[in-house]
């Protein structure tokens, strides 16, 4: 034989593929696009040239003083709603609470964390504003909370909104993570001489580790990306990057919208690097917790 | 022993009264409206006035056009890559993570900048800018809310297919003479009844109230509305909030009751 005839089958070339046109056409027109587009003009002016004026922009007040709130009310709220949620979770696999209590607790968490935006902040101003009802019963108990300087539509007050819908989705994520702590685990380590102290120290809590890191990353860019509780709450009056880029499309500050457009892709590029070290976490935690 | 129920239950009841003291402190308010007597006279007013209506009837046809066209993407391809193409599931999970890396105010912030003049292709108009009429607006707000609910629509489809034998249903029903359609609509979508319902409960609550993208959009929505409701009204806000939340509540409840024994993914919406 003087050729050699190559004796692999031909790949066919599938067509299978086609099935999936219509989804990723929504994506490229709805999300690719839309988001490729702010990106390419943070790096243009208002003629369409090529600048970096936008990017070296963000530097300017009052931009990186707002990204800067953004990001420690999201970290503030992110650390203490993960460490609530995931001790409700704990005490609720402590085993020590009435059985009707179990399924009620998810419900619960479930719609707590979708309990988001206007309905939210006018709850927050009934029951911690000026004349609500929390307000009210702890100045009848002697303790005038404004008297002492706290205020709603402040940072704490901002944060104990966000915390409403923080918690109950951590403990909602919680709930089957330590749920898939296998009984071996702990029978080994009762078996080994190990008190339920040391067996949460020492083998659950680093196991649950990666999955609670993972879920406060979570936590962060749900509260990074809000917008609506923060505006209907504040109405604006507490500097966030997502308010800023709110007033930005409307028109009302700093007259460059291409700097706007900066804003956005910085905060897109916070959301990523958060999701991607999500993303890490899970798969560590997945190696054990399955 | 004891000492551990001590701190569950000082845990819990702390978890508790954070849940509660703000819809009670709002339930009390929404009954003040008349001085001095207790009465359900703001839900009255609220309900009297012709907008609340309009909006909330507006959300509720939004929302579900948001239901049908979400499970018109999501369900044929979630089967087509759990039947024929694996090797693209990657590629399409990581769309469907998309939404968590765009928050709604980025979004909307896009489309309109995307849409909100003819879109061209190497300078050929594709379509027209969507913004100026309401009826195409409103489909712009349809498509964000299809993108807004992407991730929890697709876990939910696609945990419901791989708590089934897809492959094997479908080839039995080929093997009877079934088309695609029939395939589909008689075997797939009976099988998911449940895992379709709490997606489109779950969609139904991002979806009635959002503020963010309709605000911008400019549109007649009952988020908008009760935004600017709070801003000249005390009571009436805080009745229609306890409605919100009783509708979130029943949303809630119906998934709990349809999925229940099945293996639940996290139920959450965007904020």
């Amino acid at each position: 034989m003087a050729t050699t005839i190559s004796t692999a089958p031909r790949r066919h070339f599938s067509w299978v593929w086609l099935g999936l046109t219509p989804f990723f056409l929504f994506a490229i027109l709805f999300i690719l696009l839309p988001s490729t587009s702010l990106f390419i003009d943070s790096f243009r002016d208002g003629q369409g040239n090529f600048t970096l004026a936008n990017i070296t922009g963000l530097t300017q007040s009052p931009i990186p003083e707002s990204y800067w709130l953004s990001i420690r009310i999201s970290a503030v709220t992110a650390i203490f709603g993960g460490i609530l949620g995931f001790l409700l979770a704990y005490s609720r696999a402590s085993g020590n609470l009435p059985r009707w209590l179990y399924p009620v607790t998810l419900t619960f968490a479930a719609v707590a964390s979708n309990f988001a935006g206007v309905t939210l902040a006018f709850a927050f101003v009934n029951t911690l504003g000026r004349t609500g009802f929390v307000t009210a019963v702890l100045k009848g108990l002697g303790l005038d909370i404004y008297g002492f300087g706290f205020n709603l539509y402040s940072f704490l007050g901002l944060s104990l909104t966000y915390m409403y819908f923080q918690f109950p989705l951590m403990l909602l994520i919680m709930v089957p993570a330590i749920e898939g702590l296998k009984k071996e685990w702990r029978e080994a380590a009762e078996n080994l001489g190990a008190s339920t102290f040391q067996y949460w120290l020492r083998v659950g809590f680093p196991l649950l580790l990666p999955s609670i890191l993972a879920t406060m990353l979570l936590l962060f860019g749900n509260a990074f990306g809000a917008y609506a509780t923060a505006f209907a709450l504040t109405g604006g009056r507490l500097n966030l990057i997502t308010i800023q880029i709110g007033a930005q499309m409307r028109g009302d500050v700093l007259h460059n919208v291409n700097l706007g457009y900066a804003m956005a892709l910085g905060m897109v590029l916070i959301m990523a690097v958060s999701l991607v070290g999500y993303t890490y976490l899970q798969r560590i935690s997945e190696r054990w917790l399955r | 022993m004891r000492k551990v129920a001590w701190v569950a239950w000082i845990i819990y009841i702390f978890g508790i009264l954070y849940f509660v003291l703000p819809l009670f402190g709002t339930f009390i308010f929404s009954l003040q409206k008349s001085r001095g007597v207790l009465s359900l006279s703001a839900y009255q007013s609220a309900f009297a006035d012709p907008k609340f209506l309009e909006t909330f009837l507006f959300s509720n046809v939004m929302a579900v056009c948001t239901i049908i066209v979400s499970l018109l993407l999501v369900v044929p391809t979630a089967y087509w890559v759990q039947l024929r193409v694996p090797s693209w599931r990657p590629a399409v999970e990581f769309v469907t993570l998309l939404p968590f890396v765009i928050p709604a105010i980025v979004l909307v912030f896009g489309l309109i900048k995307t849409f909100g003049r003819p879109v061209t292709i190497f300078g050929v108009p594709v379509f027209p800018a969507l913004t100026t009429s309401a009826l195409s607006t409103d489909f712009l707000l349809v498509m964000a809310y299809v993108v807004l609910s992407l991730p929890y629509m697709y876990r939910a489809v696609d945990n419901g297919l791989r708590a089934m034998d897809v492959r094997v249903l479908t080839e039995a029903a080929q093997s009877l003479g079934a088309g695609w359609g029939t395939i589909l609509w008689r075997i797939i979508i009976p099988n998911l009844r449940s895992a379709l319902l709490s997606g489109a409960l779950l969609t139904f609550a991002i979806v009635v109230g959002e503020l963010t993208i309709a605000t911008f959009l400019a549109r007649p929505a009952f988020g908008p509305y009760l935004a600017l409701l709070g801003n000249h009204k005390a009571y009436e806000p805080a009745a229609l909030t306890i409605i919100s939340f009783a509708l979130t509540w029943l949303a809630m409840g119906l998934i709990d009751l349809v999925t229940r024994g099945s293996k639940r993914g996290p139920l959450t919406g965007a904020h």
